[in-house]
């Protein structure tokens, strides 16, 4: 199942969004940090995980789903977020800490909700697990439509907590896909030294489900396998497995001297960029013309500039709404 | 004073050089954690490690807490002296069994019969906008649990001590340190927890208070972080006129409870300053060390400046808003004596 001609645009200006989002947090990012690196000051304080390079996971999965689906991410969510449509304006200015972001400013980047399209996050690895199979266990039980895909990295896969969700979501049959970003780093500490298989898509057969391992970032056979998984999911036939090869272009977070990287690893995964790949492709396969696909880059570009005024130019929240919201 | 002979270290390197002191002279002393081998540690505590002891002894875990946890409570009662790292205190969840049913109890429910010598280090606070899954503090959450002994360095000089012991003590020790107290520049660097710390090894007795700063009006206890907030509170009393005296728990258990009573029975006063949420903690338990201990000692009703009982949030201006610092010590106690 390929991706239609639609559906390819949509992927990549989901992808380009993405990118051009993470390029402007970049470059606002280290504003009042430095010359010395301080985490504390700017106007986007805290820790900071991009997800350059991963774009192809979320727009190959999310295509599948609608804003009744519920996804939980991982901690470093924004494409993830964009190609599930939470609303950008807010996103920004949650990330930015203002009074109108998608929380008023009390979850900021790690912790992203949007309950318009079923968008949630943990700062915590694996956390996410737990949710997704309950919101597809409270689907199966409402009888109500809907999948739901909690995203991993592969480190994740190492926590017991994602273990216990697996097997419950094939004991009890659910709508359920967890999708794993293998970008081979875990932190500093890569896949081959923290991981006993190479192929956690193998994993899958000790819970009794479908798994499959897509090599390459590629977004179409990312598109396809999901579409197969969601599709199942949607009828019923149970939770699957997807594992797909990613690229972290970036570091695990902004200030990260990735000392711990093989000389030339990155140099080589920047050839391996998947939106102008993307982008040749779909010149090449006479799905897009030069003109259309500089128009999706303009206006994804004007779409983050506008979300990137609206967050700066927002207020920040009271000091004293800190101590709202701790009850419904 | 800082006299020119002086070594001053960051809390982050003494406590790496005191591991490694240890390692090299006792071979069952082990480190294992997430990215505390070619990182260093998130918080820089391993630096230099693996340079010096190899792979095998400077172990980096797969993201399995529960798994690499639960190994330190197994290898520590077979004979191995594990340090073991929980990136931030706030990851305790997912793996809290291992630490509280195991690392705890063993001892307890083998009746003595097995020792369970292992060192579990973990960052806590805030203040760098990092949400509430990675700022919390939790110490009234490790402390209320028995069986196991905790510290909390708020300077170089204790940490290095502190470190030292915690390896040799046959009980489990979760040894806690402020991230803005590491020195690590990237983080809201106190620089007061930067002091000189001598080259060879030596140790701090555990749950042993200080009294870091001598008054006669006001009694300040506070740990980590609040040590730094107290004293530069101290020094505002100062000017206007009051004396404060400072105690720095150093240990929250076993609890100096002699040293706080002391002070307060010379004092009268009593404030307590904790990061971690105010219900339920570390400050409620510091002043009933005194109050059911002789309540007569006390000219006002003691004062708490903690963690308001809410999540921490992302924004700046709501996290500030709720953290601890020098202006709620010096207005905690001039409402003590409006009262
Ligand atoms: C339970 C828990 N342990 C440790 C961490 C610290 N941590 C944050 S991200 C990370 C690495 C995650 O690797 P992976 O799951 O592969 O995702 P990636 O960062 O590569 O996207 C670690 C160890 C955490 N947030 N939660």
């Amino acid at each position: 199942m390929a991706p239609t001609r639609e559906q390819q645009h949509w992927m990549y200006r989901n992808m380009v969004t993405s990118r051009k989002f993470e390029e402007a947090i970049a470059g606002i990012y280290f504003e009042g940090k430095t010359p010395v690196f301080s985490m504390a000051d700017g106007p986007i304080p805290g820790e900071m995980h991009l997800s350059d390079g991963q774009e192809p996971v979320a727009v190959g999965v999310c295509a599948h789903l609608n804003a009744g689906d519920v996804v939980t991410a991982t901690h470093r969510p924004h494409h993830q977020a964009i190609a599930k449509g939470v609303d950008l304006d807010k996103m920004a200015a949650e990330i930015f800490g203002k009074k109108t972001g998608l929380s008023g400013g009390r979850g900021g980047h790690m912790h992203l909700f949007d309950a318009d399209v079923n968008f949630a996050c943990s700062g915590i690895i694996a956390q996410g697990m737990g949710p997704a199979v309950g919101a597809a266990l409270s689907r199966k039980m409402q009888n109500k439509p809907g999948v739901a895909v909690a995203f991993v990295g592969e480190g994740a896969v190492n926590q017991g907590g994602w273990h216990e969700a697996m097997n419950l979501a094939a004991t009890w049959n659910l709508p359920f896909v967890c999708v794993i970003e293998d970008n081979a780093w875990g932190i500093s500490v890569s896949k081959e030294d923290s991981t006993a298989i190479s192929n956690n898509a193998e994993r899958a057969s000790a819970y009794g489900m479908p798994g499959i391992r897509i090599a390459d970032n590629d977004p179409y056979a990312i598109f396809e396998a999901a579409g197969e998984a969601i599709s199942q999911a949607r009828e019923g036939n149970g939770p699957s497995l997807i594992e797909v090869e990613t690229y972290r272009l970036a570091g695990h977070f902004m200030g990260d001297a990735e000392g711990y990287r093989p000389e030339g690893e990155k140099d080589a995964l920047f050839e391996k960029d998947p939106i102008p790949k993307m982008r040749a492709k779909m010149l090449a396969d006479g799905m897009a013309g030069e003109a259309e696909l500089e128009t999706i880059e303009a206006e994804a570009a004007a779409r983050v500039e506008a979300a990137i005024k609206f967050a700066r130019d927002s207020a920040d929240p009271a000091p004293e709404d800190a101590l709202t919201s701790v009850f419904a | 004073m800082n006299k020119p002979n002086e070594r001053k270290l960051t809390i982050a390197r003494a406590m790496a050089e005191a591991v490694a002191q240890e390692m090299r002279v006792d071979p069952s002393v082990f480190v294992m954690g997430e990215d505390i081998g070619k990182l260093g540690g998130v918080y820089g505590n391993t630096r230099g490690l693996l340079e010096e002891f190899g792979a095998e002894r400077i172990r980096d875990t797969p993201i399995s807490e529960t798994a690499f946890i639960g190994a330190a409570v197994g290898a520590a009662q077979d004979g191995m002296r594990p340090v073991v790292e929980l990136m931030f205190v706030d990851f305790f969840g997912v793996c809290f069994d291992a630490i509280y049913n195991l690392m705890a109890k063993n001892i307890y429910f083998s009746g003595g019969n097995f020792k369970v010598p292992m060192v579990l280090m973990t960052s806590t606070g805030g203040g760098y906008s990092d949400a509430g899954q990675h700022s919390q503090c939790l110490y009234g959450t490790f402390a209320h649990l028995p069986g196991m002994k905790v510290v909390c360095p708020s300077n170089a000089y204790d940490a290095k001590g502190l470190m030292t012991a915690a390896m040799r003590d046959d009980s489990p020790v979760v040894y806690m340190y402020h991230k803005s107290l590491q020195g690590m520049g990237w983080l809201a660097t106190e620089p007061g927890a930067t002091v000189h710390t001598p080259e060879e090894s030596y140790t701090l007795e555990i749950g042993k208070a200080k009294v870091v700063r001598e008054g006669t009006d006001v009694t300040i206890v506070s740990v980590g972080m609040g040590v730094h907030h107290a004293l530069k509170a101290a020094a505002q009393l100062e000017e206007k006129g009051t004396s404060a005296e400072v105690v720095d728990l150093v240990s929250l258990v076993p609890l100096d409870r002699d040293t706080i009573r002391k002070s307060v029975a010379k004092t009268g006063r009593l404030i307590v300053v904790d990061e971690d949420y105010m219900s339920y903690g570390v400050s409620g338990e510091v002043i009933a060390s005194v109050t059911e201990h002789d309540i007569s000692v006390l000219k006002a009703a003691p004062k708490r400046v903690a963690y308001p009982d809410v999540p921490i949030p992302f924004a700046r201006v709501m996290e500030q808003y709720c953290l601890p610092n020098p202006d709620k010590i010096v207005a905690a106690f001039d409402g003590m004596n409006a009262a």
